[in-house]
């Protein structure tokens, strides 16, 4: 029985099943707002609390939850979900105060007070609570120290400190200089243009969600799914040689998984036409991977373009392409840096369906000059 | 009983609050009165940065979880720890790991290191949980673009912060995650070594992008993570990152305030 549990646990924590089922939940608990009610807080928090205290008793779980500089990844975990549903619920509380003719919790609030005593003390109390957790931690827990550095002994796995594995994780999608280079710097980019890209004047200074739906699903998807999640499994689920491992599973060092990842010039010459890959010279290599070329500068130049067509030039079936609606409100110049960003971003759940669902590698293969896409 | 301890106490407090060391610290009575809530917001140089009144709902717990006050708090136990550590700690590949053995094995109640390497998890958690803060209230809209940027700038220094930090302590845990965080520098385009486009960067038959000269040359000082990292990392981290970070976090309270206080419905 236990066992059977543990083998589903370790089977649904595998990178495909639990990104899609994390995605789909988060999907879902938009669709059905309902969800983010105290109730089921308490019965998530419990659930989550049970699962972690029982697995404590699995040796392998004990050995990566245990490590003393993974103990944040635990504090990760509870925090960004208690926080998340504490945004959630009070924008959603204040959803149905105004669809119910009254005044959003914050307005109702809008008397002036006095700082000395009612944000100096909450402040103090924060700093006393916020030092005795501290110091508790610290008297429990030494700080970690392995053996001397040394540059001749490689541990397997080599990680990334816990906050850059997500980048890390991106490694097993993209090359560096993408997972590495451009994506970081896109992400900074792009989070100091939201204020600039976002145009919609509700939901300044208060919590809500049906205001600003878009926004938020969008932010929530690319912090909780594409941030917290992959520092979550890339902390404990990836092991030596950066394989995955279930929660329950012995970090094997010799275990061996095939890799067979093919390119897009492989499936169209080699694949589909049945010939060898053109070679010799530069323009070989651009016949070579002319259609992963054609790929990838339609999904950045001329997707976004498409995607600004009014709903009425698309075929039924494709009309939620259509981004008609902002590309009016916003005017071009958001509208294109919006969507290019969003698309940037998109690249990485793409990619990693692409891997899972063709054993994909590379889009765009261009060796010679380190250019893979 | 409860009676004959207390009363000294309060007469003693009276005495030391009515005396001329007292007065001449706090220059104003107690914050009973609104008067003087008023003047010790106003006269107390760290309390300053609090305006004297502020809209209810502005600053509950529930609406700001008090997430940036808490990252400073973190910021400034860092910085204290941080002092203390520097008085132990040499940054030189033969004197580092034994430093941090010393530390925590012969110093007396020696949790420093540990304050500050949980305080600096706890600070990028808290970070991140600050801008999910912000995102959700929509407290990046206008008026508050700019700070929202300062703030994203203020994000990548913590990390920053903590990523030179890593490598201090010189054992395999803080090498290896250098090495694995500094080879990505290798493949910057044009700059790096194996990044796209940086064999074109030639002069005749010269390449002017080698192992001894890219973009992680710079980051390391050397090929690979050695004594020149250490000593970089080191300034970068006791020095530079973090006047930086006072800097940006002096011009991000300042606008806190100049946008209108802690956001609020319009
Ligand atoms: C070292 C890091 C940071 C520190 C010490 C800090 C500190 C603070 C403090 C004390 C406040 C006052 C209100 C509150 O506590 O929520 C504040 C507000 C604000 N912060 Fe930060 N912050 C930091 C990072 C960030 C980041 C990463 C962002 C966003 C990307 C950000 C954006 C803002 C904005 C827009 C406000 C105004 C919010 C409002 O008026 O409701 N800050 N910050």
């Amino acid at each position: 029985m236990i066992d059977l549990f543990k083998d589903l646990v370790n089977w649904a924590s595998g990178p495909t099943v639990l990104f899609t089922i994390a995605t789909l939940g988060l999907l879902a608990a938009f669709r059905f707002t309902q969800v983010w009610s105290k109730t089921s807080a308490k019965v998530f928090f419990v659930v989550l609390a049970v699962f972690y205290t029982a697995s404590m008793w699995d040796p392998d779980f004990f050995l990566i939850v245990a490590k003393p500089d993974n103990i944040p990844i635990t504090g990760v975990i509870f925090l960004v979900f208690f926080f998340t549903w504490y945004a959630m619920h009070q924008g959603i509380q204040n959803d149905r105060r105004s669809a119910g003719e009254e005044e959003v919790l914050e307005r109702q609030e809008s008397e002036k007070v006095w700082v000395w005593p009612d944000l100096v003390y909450t402040e103090m109390l924060a700093m006393v609570i916020l030092s005795i957790v501290l110091l508790v931690w610290s008297i429990l827990l030494a700080a970690p120290l392995e053996q001397p550095a040394n540059p001749a002994d490689s541990p397997n796995p080599s990680k990334a400190p816990w906050y850059f594995l997500g980048l890390q994780e991106m490694l097993v999608y993209f090359d560096p200089w993408l997972a590495g280079v451009v994506f970081p710097t896109l992400i900074i980019v792009g989070l100091m243009a939201i204020p600039y890209i976002d145009t919609n004047p509700k939901g300044n200074g208060y919590f809500t969600f049906k205001e600003r739906k878009a926004e938020i699903v969008i932010f929530l998807f690319g912090f909780l799914i594409l941030w917290c999640l992959l520092v979550v499994s890339g902390t404990f689920l990836r092991g030596p040689n950066w394989n995955f491992f279930g929660p329950y599973e012995y970090w094997d060092v010799h275990r061996v998984e095939p890799l067979l990842n093919v390119n897009v010039s492989d499936f169209f010459w080699v694949k589909l036409l049945g010939r060898p890959l053109p070679t010799g010279g530069f323009f070989a290599a651009l016949m070579r991977e002319w259609l992963g070329i054609l790929m990838v500068g339609a999904y950045l130049f001329v997707l976004p373009v498409v995607m600004s067509w009014p709903r009425e030039r698309f075929p039924t079936g494709l009309k939620w392409l259509s981004c008609h609606h902002y590309f009016e409100k916003m005017g071009a110049t958001r509208y294109y840096l919006g969507v290019s960003l969003f698309l940037m971003m998109m690249s990485l759940p793409i990619k990693m369906y692409l891997r899972w669902a063709f054993n994909l590698k590379y889009i765009v293969a261009f060796p010679e000059i380190f250019f893979n896409i | 009983m409860l009676n004959r301890i207390l009363a000294p106490l309060s007469a003693a407090w009276k005495e030391a609050t009515d005396s001329q060391v007292w007065t001449s610290i706090f220059r104003h009575g107690k914050p009973v009165s609104n008067r003087n809530r008023a003047l010790v917001m106003m006269s107390n140089v760290f309390l300053h940065l609090h305006p004297v009144k502020s809209r209810k709902a502005g600053i509950k717990l529930r609406y700001t979880w008090c997430m940036g006050g808490i990252t400073f708090f973190l910021f400034l136990v860092l910085t204290f720890t941080g002092l203390l550590l520097m008085f132990y700690y040499r940054p030189t590949v033969e004197y580092a790991y034994a430093d941090i053995v010393d530390l925590q094995e012969h110093v007396p109640l020696g949790i420093m290191r540990e304050l500050h390497r949980w305080g600096a998890h706890a600070m990028v958690i808290t970070v991140w949980l600050h801008m999910l803060r912000v995102f959700m209230t929509g407290s990046y809209k206008p008026p508050r673009e700019f700070n929202w940027g300062i703030g994203v700038v203020l994000l990548v220094l913590t990390l920053l912060l903590s990523f030179t930090g890593y490598l201090l302590p010189w054992d395999q845990l803080a090498i290896w995650a250098i090495a694995v965080g500094s080879n990505m520098a290798r493949a910057t385009p044009l700059l790096g070594t194996e990044g796209p486009l940086s064999a074109s960067l030639t002069l005749g038959d010269i390449s002017l992008i080698n192992a001894g000269n890219d973009a992680r040359f710079a980051l390391l000082g050397a090929r690979s993570v050695g004594q020149p990292t250490l000593l970089r990392f080191y300034v970068l981290h006791c020095v530079g990152l973090p006047l930086v970070a006072a800097f940006l976090m002096a011009v991000h309270f300042w606008r806190v305030r100049k946008d209108g206080g802690i956001s609020g419905p319009m």
